[in-house]
């Protein structure tokens, strides 16, 4: 079966004041039907605007998509008028963001919102979409479904806000769902509410999902495949299970390594990655994670690596094979 | 010094209860937000105690109430033996020397037309600790190396510094006026995953360099657990858990503890590909009309029907292991 998404070399720039940002700088990435892929990365790592790029939302100036290829669903998105792209966003490409209070219009009922999405997008007539909505707010846990569908954005808590912008996304049935920290805004329990609700709708329907996020934890109970990114590129991709137990980037391995984590004894001491984010104005021509890195050697500094590898386990780092052996001894 | 053993901040039935009032000119009280509501809890010098719970939970307000920047409508706060719930003015200023605080938000705590030198001399200033600039300027770049920042940095502002070196900042103006005691109130939640563990190792270097004692406030349950020696459980503006971190993390006995704790998911594909869970249920109840008896039980999977009628007091169910759950025995 062909990939759901083929995102090729995609460049995705940024004029600011401080100078310009390559906030996406060459990244290629593939999203199969049904499968659910993470972007993890820092704030500044791209991970975002990656995603944000294949919906064309890059807010134009200061952003713009300078170079690269997004295929879905067999079509070339870069070449849709904005009017065949607004018919894709929402329709078979669904959105999730991490705050439901700023993605909802607090004018209109939450009824409206989803109903507009179903005329727009599906052709129903009133009484069609207001079924369907109904349908969706069982789907998505919202019990009392006629009376919520009168109330407004601010009647409801952050959690059932985030149930409301999951049943917009999969209203219109589609192929791939887009959630941008969709549950960072929320508490724990709530969180993980949220992602299982998630979880559950993505195979009942199978939807594929990317799903962006921090938070190392959702990508390991949630994703089949993970894209690590830093400084705007891609460092490291490949199936969740291999990334974590056999990274082969030094960032990765650094990353899993600095979180505390529940399932194990208390250690010592955390053992953090030392450094600062990098500066993204000021990036020169080697690898970016270069100045943090334990592994560094002088060819970083002269060119950036390559994302390469064997199978579909891919890492960008000249020394990624003492790394992945490094890795494996510590686990 | 107090005498060893006697508990440095000791805290006794706080209530912190906010009202709600209608109308602009004639002001009527309508309700209240029981955003705290009667807890309990010490904190042993030299220790650091955990405050973990969801949003709303009152964590932060319990926070707010130990640094007076609240007054509490209840209870007792007895700082080393004296009630600081209940001071004035000219009181607080000079608490305020031995308590400081570390806010969550490093781009909103820190003013940003000052140099980072001067909001780090600022209460050193406003304190009259050391009217002497040349000596406050020695003392800046000294606090600005023990939190792990080049001198360099006291001419800078805060824009041109990244998310963990602002907290730094932040850490060492709190450090400023050598405090004993410090409100950690979601000191590393805002900082990106590669950096929140710089700025933990930070908090615990300096515990130990300076015998520090922490309230640390968070919702981060893997980060308290680290941190803490201690740590009490808030839902709802009551106390329902407290307990040696080992213990409260190895053996949660209060079923929201246990919810919690289930909720976070494990960074190892392996380990979460052989747990299930099913989250708990519902959504935290408004703190204006929470609900009758136990506040967690319309959400308990355990909750039996006197748990509607009374509330749960925190009581001793295993030595040093305190909870408030009726059907815990």
């Amino acid at each position: 079966m062909p990939p759901l998404l083929v995102v090729n070399d995609l460049h995705t720039e940024f004029r600011t004041g401080a100078g310009l940002v390559r906030a996406v700088d060459g990244i290629s990435y593939t999203v199969d039907p049904g499968e659910t892929v993470a972007i993890v990365g820092e704030s500044g790592s791209g991970k975002s605007v990656s995603a944000l790029s294949v919906l064309r939302l890059i807010p134009d100036p200061p952003g713009r998509i300078t170079q690269g290829e997004i295929r879905f669903a067999g079509r070339d998105i870069m070449q849709l008028t904005d009017a065949e792209m607004r018919e894709v966003r929402g329709g078979d490409i669904g959105m999730v963001f991490q705050e439901p209070m700023t993605s909802l219009n607090p004018v209109l009922t939450i009824g409206r919102q989803i109903t507009e999405t179903l005329e727009q997008h599906r052709g129903m007539d009133r009484a069609a979409a207001h079924r369907r909505a109904v349908e969706l707010l069982g789907l998505v846990g919202i019990a009392d479904a006629e009376r919520r569908l009168k109330q407004y954005p601010h009647q409801l808590s952050g959690g059932m806000r985030q149930r409301i912008m999951i049943a917009m996304a999969v209203a219109c049935d589609p192929k791939l769902i887009i959630a941008d920290e969709p549950t960072t805004a929320l508490d724990v329990t709530i969180q993980a509410q949220i992602l299982e609700l998630m979880k559950e709708l993505t195979r009942r329907l199978n939807v594929a999902l990317i799903i962006i996020t921090h938070n190392l934890g959702v990508v390991a109970r949630y994703a089949n495949r993970v894209n690590v990114m830093y400084a705007g590129r891609l460092v490291e991709s490949g199936p969740a299970a291999e990334v974590y137990h056999n990274p082969r980037h030094p960032y990765t391995m650094a990353l899993l390594r600095s979180v505390p984590r529940l399932d194990r004894p208390r250690q010592e001491r955390l053992d953090p990655v030392e450094g600062q984010p990098p500066d993204l104005t000021r990036l020169d021509a080697g690898c970016a994670f270069r100045p943090r890195c334990r592994f560094a050697v002088d060819v970083c500094a002269m060119k950036r690596p390559p994302l390469e590898g064997t199978g579909n386990h891919l890492a960008a780092c000249f020394r990624s094979h003492e790394i992945e052996r490094e890795a494996g001894a510590a686990a | 010094m107090s005498a060893i053993g006697r508990p440095l901040l000791e805290v006794r039935g706080l209530r912190m209860h906010f009202p709600i009032t209608e109308g602009l000119v004639a002001r009527k009280l309508v309700g209240e937000v029981k955003a705290v509501d009667g807890i309990d809890f010490s904190v042993r010098r030299g220790e650091t105690l955990g405050l973990v719970g969801e949003s709303g939970c009152g964590k932060t307000t319990t926070g707010r109430c130990i640094l007076r920047l609240e007054r509490p409508t209840g209870g007792e706060i007895l700082y080393d033996g004296v009630d600081i719930a209940r001071m004035e003015r000219k009181e607080l200023l000079a608490l305020r020397r031995r308590i400081q605080v570390i806010f969550q938000d490093p781009y909103s705590s820190l003013n940003p037309r000052m140099k980072v030198g001067d909001i780090i001399a600022e209460p050193i200033k406003v304190h009259g600790i050391e009217p002497d600039a040349a000596k406050r300027t020695a003392r800046v770049r000294e606090l600005l190396s023990v939190c792990g920042l080049s001198p360099r940095f006291a001419d800078r502002y805060p824009h041109e510094m990244s998310g963990g070196q602002r907290q730094r900042v932040g850490i060492a103006r709190a450090l400023a006026l050598n405090p004993e005691f410090i409100v950690c109130d979601e000191a590393v939640s805002a900082l990106d995953v590669s950096i929140q563990a710089q700025v933990v190792n930070l908090l615990e270097d300096l515990r130990e360099q300076f015998g520090l004692t922490y309230l640390f406030i968070a919702h981060d349950l893997s980060v308290v657990r680290h941190l803490c020696q201690r740590v009490a459980v808030m839902y709802l503006g009551r106390i329902v858990e407290l307990a040696d971190g080992d213990e409260l993390f190895g053996n949660p006995l209060h079923p929201y503890t246990q919810a919690l704790l289930a909720a976070v998911p494990v960074p190892d594909p392996s380990v979460e590909m052989h747990r299930t869970f099913r989250p708990v249920q519902g959504e935290v109840p408004s703190p204006i009309n929470p609900p009758s008896g136990c506040v967690f039980h319309p959400r308990c999977p355990i909750a039996v029907e006197g748990c509607r009628r009374e509330r749960p007091e925190l009581r001793e169910a295993r030595p040093g292991h305190f909870v408030a759950c009726s059907e815990v025995r």
